[in-house]
């Protein structure tokens, strides 16, 4: 792999770009791997990265069925914070943040992480006391947040409307070094250097079946033929449901749509994220210009990914009171995801029935944020059976009454 | 947008009169049950790309709970049947049979 630097961007500019070489390699699957991860979005190439990284393991396939970071990784609105109230959300949602903060060195890509602030609004008594307590919370986990005036506010975002008639702005939860990063980039980042490390990442190969002997994984068919492996590891959020059949077991999950869109480019106007809970809206400004929104979630299951008109049409009803000087804007391009939604909102990192195959999935409409400390610790949950961070996020937790009681993916708090 | 017909008042509502209640004949296990056919009971879903029963509530019209056979992957509506039965009615599970033969879900075909 050549190095990215300010000295290559020179060169290169000195023989017309003739000397860039592809970032990635796209191999034929071997017959056989140590570890096998299916879904090539921001957690399965993750947890690649940290299995060769952090624990030597390179033999590894990543699998993916479309093209890499075309799933939910690709589609999301980019935020970035760990302002959680329970410990085990924010000890993993704040690890990834930090490592959010030196990704662009690690991998040498630039993965555009910009902590620029992120504010979710309290728009009601309930939301004051809500933020206030998760404030003291984070104090207590380390996590530098504070709670906000109104006055601080409008300082911040000097284009909102303090006193809508129905949810004025009473306050906010602010972490300032919460933010956005450029979501492809995180995957090809990672992708590139999972690929530098000598790890296959095969696209256009779905897996159609889970292979297993004595209890135990020995690998999976796809339409690619099948290809035997040692552990295998399930990232494919929204189809866990199916990939879990494969092998047997079912989960604690549903998938439905979470949908966003963008607005025509325009002047600067807004530095910060501002999230909107009450009325269920969510705005940032792209580095292009475009006003990123994004809203609630379609409430029954669904797997197309696109997203209803009446939803968008709710999302920009509340964030046009919120910011009125957005009302004239027009829309560019509206989308949708599949978000694997768990019952307690909380992601699952665990292992499963099938011995030697593990799943990391339920990150719902957050999972964003936490690629990088996901990866983290599935790779180490992965390579050495046990991992601090992920322990609270096992399967059982449902059978053994352990919820993790956070809206983390309820349907609009990203 | 999606469109249900109520069965009992039968008007064909839009989705911004409908409250979506999530899979449907869902077995509650009675005293004695074990832990798994709780937690089961709670949280395991079937979540099928494909053929869903599910319930739906007529929110804003007559109020009333009614279940609905409809396809995840295309959102095509293959029928809605009343809240009242165990499982899906005959002529509804031959609807989904002409489009989706040799369908499955659970334990009825
Ligand atoms: C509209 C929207 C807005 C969002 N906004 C935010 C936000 O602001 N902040 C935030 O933190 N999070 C946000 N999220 C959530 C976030 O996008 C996801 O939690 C995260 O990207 C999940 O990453 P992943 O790697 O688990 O899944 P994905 O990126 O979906 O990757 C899974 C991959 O598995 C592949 N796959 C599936 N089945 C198979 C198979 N059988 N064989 C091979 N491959 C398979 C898929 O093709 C896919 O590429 C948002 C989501 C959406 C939809
Ligand atoms: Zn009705």
């Amino acid at each position: 792999m050549k190095h990215y630097s300010a000295f290559a961007v020179a060169r290169e500019a000195l023989r017309y770009h003739t000397g860039w070489e592809r970032a990635w390699r796209s191999p034929e699957p071997k017959k056989r791997y140590d570890v096998i991860i299916v879904g090539a979005g921001g957690h399965g190439l993750a947890t690649a990265y940290y299995l060769g990284k952090n624990y030597g393991i390179q033999n590894v396939a990543i699998i993916e069925k479309g093209w890499l970071g075309g799933g939910n990784t690709g589609r999301n609105t980019t935020i970035i914070r760990s302002n959680y109230l329970q410990d085990p959300s924010a000890a993993i949602y704040e690890k990834a943040r930090s490592l959010y903060e030196g990704l662009s060195q690690d991998l040498n890509y630039n993965v555009m992480f910009s902590p620029r602030g992120v504010m979710m609004l309290a728009q009601t008594q309930h939301e004051i006391r809500g933020y206030q307590r998760t404030a003291h919370a984070n104090a207590l986990q380390g996590v530098k947040t504070e709670w906000i005036t109104p006055e601080r506010v409008k300082e911040l975002v000097p284009i909102i409307n303090l006193d809508g008639p129905r949810y004025p702005v009473l306050g906010a939860l602010w972490q300032e070094r919460g933010g956005t990063a450029r979501h492809d980039a995180v995957a090809w980042g990672y992708a590139r250097a999972c690929s530098a490390m000598g790890m296959d990442i095969i696209q256009q190969c779905e897996v159609t079946g889970v292979r297993s002997e004595n209890g135990h994984v020995v690998g999976v068919d796809t339409t690619k033929g099948a290809i035997d492996c040692d552990k295998l590891g399930m990232v494919v959020a929204g189809h866990s449901g199916q990939l879990a059949e494969m092998a047997g077991f079912r989960l604690p999950l549903e998938g439905i749509a979470l949908q966003a869109l963008v607005s025509e480019p325009i002047k600067p106007c807004m530095d910060v994220v501002v999230m909107a809970n009450t009325v269920h809206g969510y705005m940032s400004q792209s580095d292009k210009g475009e006003m990123v929104i994004g809203g609630g979630t379609d409430g029954f299951n669904n797997y197309t990914q696109r997203g209803s008109f009446h939803h968008a049409e709710e999302t920009v009803r509340a964030l046009v009171e919120t910011f009125p000087m957005i009302s004239r804007l027009k829309m560019l391009r509206q989308w949708g995801g599949i978000v694997d939604m768990t019952g307690d909102r909380s992601p699952l990192i665990s292992k499963t029935p099938l011995g030697g195959c593990f799943i990391n999935g339920g990150w719902g409409t957050g999972g964003f944020k936490a690629i990088p400390g996901s990866g983290w610790g599935m790779a180490q949950l992965m390579a050495t059976g046990h991992s601090p961070l992920t322990e609270a996020f096992s399967l059982d937790r449902f059978k053994e009454g352990r919820f993790i009681d956070e809206s983390v993916a309820a349907g609009v708090a990203h | 947008m999606l469109t249900l017909h109520c069965p009992y008042c039968g008007v064909n509502a839009d989705e911004t009169e409908l409250d979506a209640g999530g899979e449907a004949h869902i077995k509650r296990h009675g005293p004695g049950s074990d832990d798994n056919q709780f937690h089961d009971y709670l949280f395991t879903r079937e979540n099928p790309k494909g053929v869903h029963l599910e319930r739906w509530r007529h929110a804003a019209g007559c109020g009333k709970w009614f279940h609905a056979a409809r396809c995840t992957a295309t959102l095509e509506v293959f029928g809605t049947y009343p809240a009242q039965v165990y499982e899906p009615p005959q002529d509804i599970k031959d609807a989904i049979s002409a489009k989706r033969p040799g369908w499955s879900w659970r334990e009825f075909e």
